[in-house]
């Protein structure tokens, strides 16, 4: 066996390895401050394996969206309501746990079955198109894969409108969700510095 | 690769004549121009430092450091010696693992991106397809490790510098990579030396400054930003945050966060050099002096020369530009967290869109100046 080879089958248990008990710990772990922070793990974990297969085109995007835009603003949300409050403890726990159990092993057997049952067409490692990938991709999103792109970008619009309507309550003078009149000198009031109000 | 120096090339042969199989001797390669980065990359921190202590003394009208070594050289060697010897202080309610993870995932990210900083056609560890992308993608890393140390020190002032470290690094991101953007238009490549190589027909003629002048501006303000230098040093800014994510920091871990910010201090200014002022090259094509010598460009000779001129122009370069951040640092004022949002999303962002736009419609109108 060749070094290259040894090397990649080490990189690839290891990689797969912090991916499992990364991902176990992001749903069992009780802190959710540590869940966000393996999960960030998680996805670059997720760009190696990217990488190993050589697509280091889609391994750097994974790292940029996943881990810098997505692990960040989830992180910089929990930061901002990190409010200390014990939760109540739920009655039917158990219960709960036991079927979101096995609804989860039920997909995961699904998962496996279709992984051993299909076959999967393997390009050998000469075809494949290495560094052109990205120019491949790049002709696939503006060609075949044009409309889903741009209905993308439609979805990301209306969800900033829609975060920016809901940060913005000022410009509206009905509450959205139950119709009632704003209350302005509310919202007034919350802008002002928190110091001047104590006097 | 018939042009430059191939040192891995004649490494290995060197190697091969102990009688090596190929495999292992480019094992032994691999670790080398690593290490020597590495080196490149502390050394360059220590020289940074000294700078900033001179200059800034001279901009006070104070001497500076002065016993240690001439010209107290050596000032920047006892900093990290005494910071080496400090006692490691994790404060009691802080937590641990995050405490200690932070300042690693803050430097580690600026680190791999020296991966794609080139001193020649062939002097750099990886000439990766991405390149620059890469780089993008590296530093979108950091403001994890920010947060993390912000909220593990278990301090409003560190949590309050880490909150506005992240939200500062992700709002002049965008602006960054629209104006490298701008740049791989022109080059039709993301790799950093095609970005030189596409500069070096005309010598200072060609650099891409003369063609991006507002990409250059957009880039080194967001390069600044993102460093955390003085017009924008809100997250540690020292009247109202302490030190900011910094504040319960002593000893290496401190060092690890200090090390981190020169370190990518060095690292924009490079990348600064490298896509607007032509990085390895000389402002006269170093062909054409070759042709007025009467020299073969292949000649050993002249190939070392290249390389040595291709290094010592892109340090130079890039000290220019820690210069002028130096000089900024210590002459301007801090901006507001107001100002310094709506410089980013306000001002800049509309600006590189329109450059990106810009440069698009010259690309097609003026194929043979803009990258055909």
């Amino acid at each position: 066996m060749s070094i290259a080879i040894t090397t990649q089958i080490i990189c690839f248990s290891v990689l797969s390895l912090v991916i499992i008990i990364g991902a176990l710990g992001v749903v069992l772990l009780e802190s959710i401050v540590y869940s966000a922070f393996i999960l960030g793990g998680v996805f670059t974990s997720v760009a190696g394996l990217y990488l190993l297969l050589n697509a280091s085109f889609v391994a750097a995007a994974q790292v940029l969206v996943y881990v810098g835009a997505v692990n960040v603003l989830i992180i910089f949300a929990i930061m901002l309501v990190n409010k200390k409050e014990d939760l109540k403890p739920i009655s039917d726990i158990k219960s709960r746990r036991i079927i979101s159990t096995s609804i989860c092993l039920t997909l995961l057997s699904l998962l496996i079955r279709v992984d051993l049952t299909n076959v999967w067409p393997l390009s050998s490692p000469q075809n494949s198109i290495r560094e052109e990938s990205t120019i491949r991709i790049g002709e696939h999103l503006f060609s075949d894969y044009l409309l889903p792109f741009e209905v993308a970008s439609i979805l990301l619009l209306m969800a900033m409108i829609g975060a920016i309507v809901l940060a913005r309550r000022d410009v509206m003078s009905k509450d959205i969700s139950t119709g009632l009149p704003v209350d302005q000198e509310l919202i007034e009031k919350s802008s002002e510095p928190l110091l001047t109000n104590k006097n | 690769m018939e042009y430059g120096l191939d040192l891995e090339y004649s490494f290995n042969e060197f190697l091969k004549g102990f009688g090596l199989s190929s495999e292992i001797a480019h094992i032994i390669w691999l670790p080398l121009p690593m290490l020597l980065v590495l080196v490149a990359a502390v050394v360059g921190v220590l020289v940074t430092v000294w700078l900033e202590r001179k200059i800034s003394a001279a901009a006070q009208q104070r001497i500076g450091p002065e016993y240690a070594g001439a010209l107290g050289v050596l000032q920047p060697i006892a900093d990290g010696l005494k910071l080496l010897v400090k006692e490691d202080i994790i404060p009691a309610k802080a937590d641990g693992i995050l405490f200690t993870a932070g300042p690693i995932l803050v430097l580690v990210p600026v680190i791999l991106s020296w991966l794609i900083v080139p001193f020649g056609q062939n002097l750099l560890i990886s000439n990766v397809g991405i390149g620059i992308f890469l780089w993008i993608a590296l530093s979108s890393i950091q403001p994890i490790g920010l947060l993390m140390s912000g909220y593990a020190s278990n301090n409003k002032y560190s949590l309050l510098g880490g909150l506005r470290a992240a939200a500062q690094s992700i709002s002049y991101e965008i602006p960054l990579a629209l104006s490298v953007l701008a740049i791989v238009l022109m080059t039709n490549s993301l790799s950093t030396v095609d970005i030189v190589n596409q500069q070096s027909g005309a010598g200072i003629l060609s650099w891409n400054i003369w063609r991006q002048p507002v990409g250059f501006i957009v880039f080194w303000i967001c390069a600044l930003a993102e460093c955390e230098r003085l017009p924008f040093d809100l997250p540690e800014a020292e009247e109202e945050l302490v030190a900011g994510y910094q504040t319960e920091y002593a000893g290496m871990k401190f060092a690890l966060f200090y090390l981190g910010s020169y370190i990518n201090l060095i690292l924009s200014a490079l990348l600064v050099s490298i896509l607007y002022l032509g990085g390895w090259g000389f402002p006269v094509p170093v062909e054409l002096i070759a042709k007025f010598l009467n020299l073969p460009i292949n000649a050993p000779f002249i190939q070392v020369f290249t390389a040595s001129i291709g290094i010592v122009m892109t340090v130079l370069k890039a000290y220019l530009l820690v210069f002028i951040a130096i000089l900024l640092r210590w002459t301007t004022p801090r901006v507001r967290i107001d100002q310094l949002l709506d410089l980013g999303w306000k001002f800049l962002l509309p600006i590189s869109l329109a450059n990106l736009l810009i440069t698009a419609g010259l690309k097609l109108a003026f194929p043979q100046f803009f990258g055909g």
